[in-house]
């Protein structure tokens, strides 16, 4: 048994992956918490798409490098949250419309301009669902970095944005930048989506951002312990994932999501039958 | 625009800095106020003031526009003509001011309990990047002893009565210190010893000197238990004693065909509004 578990940790590229899925599925279940109580997992997921397009473009242009991907996929990212915010609040398109037309626009460009390149079909695979296995020592401290700055950012205003989540009518009334506020809990999302791109990648981002909060979401009561309930099944699955993926070779961001659904999945059929029986 | 307004409300935030209270003026003083929504008119040229711990029903039809001034009085929504004046400035810069929502538009499963509920109305008074301090724990406790809900300050939200989680909402309101009380249908769907419950709880407000709008449904409960009234649908139909504003003719022009009639033995007529929804009962009395 022993064996088991530390026959992998002899490769440093492993360790990398665990430590990397480790602290994106911490950043993700954290942020994620307002993306479920605030039910914007369309709008999570379509940022998730609308960053091929960047990310695309850095590759091209940085022919292969990784280094610059990470800020042109934050562009794609922000440039995507404004245009949507721009569209539904400057006509009567609904939002989740905008969100709609945005995001399958900015997906398909992110395709489009992939496909140019030969042998695509790889490098698409590998933005679409993450390589956690291939992530470098550079990428682990840009994670950490921007991920500290995340935690430590819904730390500071952690009273404003429960407000402004709970009720909108309070946080006005009680005079707080409701405009500001929101803006920033869009680009905290956004950055969380980018730092997350290389271990589930564009197609399963949303996973991370949804499943363990919304697991927390299912057993606890208090904000906090959600938040830290959430990071914690999030960082769990992401180390049971990648044992998954090490011994039935199955590709790791698959791994660590459907680690997160059983999970799910088990909280949400004990909780019926404890309701079924009471 | 409107970013160089919220920097202006983050400054208001960071130095605790809100309009000065002139106590020579009423706490509210509205002139002339119109809102149009895509060219409807919501609210139609209302004039009235309130004196300090005044207690006034605000009666009318669904769609009135009791709601809409409820938000332009609190500086939510702002008027498309007019001005609203609260201690003798306007009120987007007052904390002061609480909106009591309605149950049905909050969401019950959020996960918080009643004090951290409470607690929000503190956040006004405690500035960005602060934690509650022992004062703030002091004063939402004493809010939530003067609606009798201390024993269910641990309770998730989601597991109070109704009337629980209106007095929950009343206790904010104190904990923010707020000095005028928009409360909108603060009696929808509660059962008579939980309205009553609230009605106790008006009293203590008024004897601290809170002045309350209360947006009302039932127009005999406001007859009995408001010394003022107000009828509006879009414009003021009548606004004072209840025996004078809810006369046959002014209640015929707010409630238009949506009304029951029914001489009562005093000689007055009760009236009410079948046009609800909701969680609004309509409410005939004999």
């Amino acid at each position: 048994m022993i064996d088991l578990i530390l026959e992998p940790l002899q490769y440093a590229f492993i360790i990398r992956g665990f430590m990397a899925a480790m602290m994106v599925g911490t950043i993700c279940a954290v942020v994620g918490t307002y993306v479920v109580l605030r039910g914007m997992a369309f709008f999570g997921d379509a940022l998730a798409h609308s960053i091929l397009p960047g990310v695309a473009v850095g590759y091209l242009v940085g022919s292969g490098a990784r280094g610059p991907l990470f800020w042109w996929a934050m562009l794609s990212s922000v440039l995507a949250a404004v245009g949507i915010g721009v569209i539904s609040r400057g006509s009567k398109i609904k939002e989740d419309t905008a969100i709609g037309v945005i995001f399958a626009g900015m997906f398909a460009l992110g395709v489009a301009l992939i496909s140019s390149v030969r042998g695509y079909s790889v490098d698409l695979a590998h933005f679409l669902f993450g390589d956690v296995l291939g992530v470098s020592a550079g990428d682990l401290w840009l994670i950490a970095a921007f991920g500290g700055i995340i935690i430590l950012t819904v730390l500071a205003f952690y009273k404003e944005f429960m407000v402004l989540s709970f009720d909108p009518v309070l946080a006005a009334t009680l005079r707080l930048p409701a405009r500001l506020l929101e803006f920033l809990l869009l680009i905290l999302i956004a950055v969380a989506i980018v730092v997350s791109l290389q271990t589930v990648g564009v197609a399963l981002m949303v996973a991370m951002l949804v499943t363990p909060a919304a697991t927390a979401f299912l057993v606890t009561q208090r904000l906090p312990v959600m938040m830290a309930l959430g990071a914690t099944i999030a960082a769990l699955s992401g180390i049971a994932g990648l044992y998954l993926s090490y011994y039935l070779s199955i590709a790791s961001g698959a791994a660590i999501v459907l680690t997160c659904t059983a999970i799910f999945g088990l909280t949400w059929i004990t909780i019926s039958l404890r309701k079924m029986r009471a | 625009m409107t970013l160089l307004k919220e920097l202006r409300s983050t400054n208001y935030l960071i130095r605790h800095h809100h309009p000065p209270h002139d106590p020579g003026t009423p706490i509210l003083r509205i002139n002339d106020l119109t809102v149009r929504f895509d060219g409807r008119l919501a609210l139609d040229r209302i004039s009235f003031e309130l004196p300090k711990a005044e207690r006034l029903a605000v009666v009318g039809p669904n769609g009135a526009g009791k709601s809409t001034l409820f938000k332009v009085i609190a500086g939510v929504l702002k008027p498309s003509k007019g001005q609203v004046h609260v201690f003798g400035s306007e009120p987007d810069g007052h904390i002061c001011i609480a909106y009591v929502p309605q149950r049905s538009q909050v969401d019950w499963t959020f996960p918080v309990n009643v004090a951290d509920t409470v607690m929000m109305g503190r956040i006004g008074k405690m500035g960005l990047f602060r934690q509650p301090r022992a004062h703030d724990w002091e004063v939402v406790h004493q809010a939530l002893e003067v609606v009798n809900l201390s024993h269910l300050a641990k309770r998730q939200i989601s597991q109070l009565s109704g009337g629980q989680q209106q007095r929950m909402f009343i206790a904010r309101a104190l904990a923010q210190e707020a000095e005028l009380m928009l409360m909108d249908e603060p009696l929808a769907g509660l059962d008579v010893a939980s309205q009553e419950d609230i009605f106790i709880i008006m009293n203590t407000l008024q004897k601290r000197a809170v002045t309350m709008l209360v947006a009302m449904h039932d127009l005999k409960q406001a007859a009995e238990r408001f010394d003022r009234v107000m009828l509006l649908n879009h414009r003021i139909l009548g606004l004072g004693a209840p025996d004078q504003v809810f006369s046959t003719d002014k209640l015929a022009s707010a409630y238009g065909g949506h009304l029951h009639l029914v001489p009562s033995e005093e000689g007055v007529l009760i009236v009410s509004d079948t046009c609800c929804e909701g969680d609004e009962e309509s409410h005939i009395h004999d």
